[in-house]
């Protein structure tokens, strides 16, 4: 259903908190309309703006950890992270534009 | 142009759809970009609507009615709608992609939006707590406690889905009176980790970063009360979205759309509404479908009243 690659507990450090660029993390479940809804969105937006951000994606019933970790109690919710850290969480499946004005200052 | 566009694609939309297509009216559904199927695809067992006795997944009754609506030529568009201009025989819809669809008729099918509270930390801990989705936050809830407010059929269904996680699911309601069918009531009361708190109405959200708390105030005495809790579902109704069509559409004192009788039209020829959008009341699935039903018809009706073919023939001479 999504492009964007899988990130797990086990390779999140590498994958996500090494990342140079700028990284989204969509946490999302196989049970979760929503994310079904806003995953083709994702991709879209990973696409049209690959060489500023990086998309992927973490299920988190089989990543538990990760999820506990960042305190996700909704799905949908879109983390980027710069640097290791957090700079910005959307929760919550949303139109494309609406993402956009969201992720703004990743994407221009 | 488009003969007819619809706007929604619950069980309204698509049934207006699937009697379109079935009249040849090639219609375009705009079907939201991430709503898609409307409230029906956060929704678990659908128990009431006719045809399966075994009752149906929300998800799988609405991807049904598109395959249905598909099959007879209905197109289907994941976008939204911006803006419209509803007014003259050419009706304008302006989508999130940019692009503007003409039609000669509309129907409006939005439906509705969960209602909140409207207290105070509601905004700032929502999806950090406070959700309107059992079945999409549910799972992170395994032995917590929670809370369900609301009275009704969403409130009982949201509560009795939460039991599969959590340890105990309060259902705090403002009057003693529930407004769930009887079915609901039942099996919500029947079920051990719920436990009811009546007469109550929550004021206060507690929690930094995450929710840890509620305070209710019981409606009789005043008396005030904190509960420890993770989350908090709630679960009082929607209200009709209407926000597309405003200053266009006659709207009723309830904010539905307003229709003449027991049609769809609305205050602008061309333009039909159906569903939970125009309905105050009832707001079932099946009342839905049969409000699009009738829409179609009367979308169908309105356009073989057109001097289409005359007004065509008189432009070109």
């Amino acid at each position: 259903m999504s492009s964007a690659r899988d990130v797990t507990d086990q390779n999140f450090d590498t994958e996500v908190l090494a990342s140079e660029k700028p990284i989204m993390v969509d946490f999302w479940a196989e049970w979760c309309g929503p994310c079904r809804a806003v995953s083709p969105i994702l991709d879209q937006i990973a696409t049209e703006h690959s060489e500023k951000i990086d998309v992927v994606k973490l299920n988190v019933d089989d990543n538990p950890e990760t999820a506990m970790k960042y305190q996700i109690t909704s799905i949908p919710t879109m983390k980027v992270f710069r640097g290791g850290e957090v700079v910005k969480t959307v929760i919550g499946a949303k139109p494309k534009p609406a993402l956009e004005s969201d992720l703004q200052e990743f994407l221009a | 142009m488009r003969d007819v566009v619809i706007i929604g694609s619950g069980p309204a939309g698509y049934t207006a759809a699937i009697y379109a297509a079935r009249a040849n009216l090639n219609p375009l559904v705009v079907a939201s970009s991430v709503e898609f199927g409307g409230d029906l695809m956060t929704t678990t067992d659908v128990d009431n609507f006719p045809g399966f006795p075994e009752g149906i997944m929300g998800p799988a009754l609405m991807t049904d009615m598109q395959k249905q609506a598909e099959r007879f030529g209905a197109e289907i568009m994941y976008d939204d709608v911006t803006s419209v201009e509803l007014d003259g025989p050419v009706k304008k819809i302006s989508l999130g992609n940019g692009d503007t669809v003409e039609a000669s008729a509309v129907i409006v099918a939005t439906g509705s939006a969960y209602r909140k509270l409207g207290i105070p930390d509601e905004d700032r801990l929502s999806g950090y707590g406070v959700s309107w989705c059992a079945t999409c936050d549910g799972a992170f809830y395994r032995d917590k406690v929670v809370a369900v407010v609301g009275g009704g059929d969403s409130a009982m269904e949201e509560a009795t889905f939460l039991t599969r996680f959590a340890d105990t699911v309060y259902i705090i309601h403002r009057s003693d009176k529930l407004r769930a069918s009887a079915v609901m009531q039942e099996r919500a009361q029947n079920d051990p980790k719920i436990k009811f708190i009546l007469n109550a109405t929550v004021e206060h959200i507690y929690g930094d970063d995450l929710v840890s708390g509620i305070g209710t105030v019981d409606t009789v005495t005043g008396e005030e009360t904190t509960l420890d809790v993770s989350g908090l579902f709630i679960a009082i109704g929607s209200d009709p979205r209407t926000h597309v069509v405003h200053g266009q559409l006659d709207l009723t004192p309830e904010g539905t759309i307003a229709v003449e009788g027991r049609t769809s039209r609305t205050n602008i020829e061309g333009v039909f509404a159906a569903g939970d959008v125009i309905d105050p009341t009832y707001r079932q699935a099946v009342t839905a479908a049969g409000s699009g039903c009738v829409a179609a018809l009367d979308a169908q009706h309105y356009l073989e009243s057109l001097p289409q073919k005359q007004a065509a023939a008189s432009h070109s001479a």
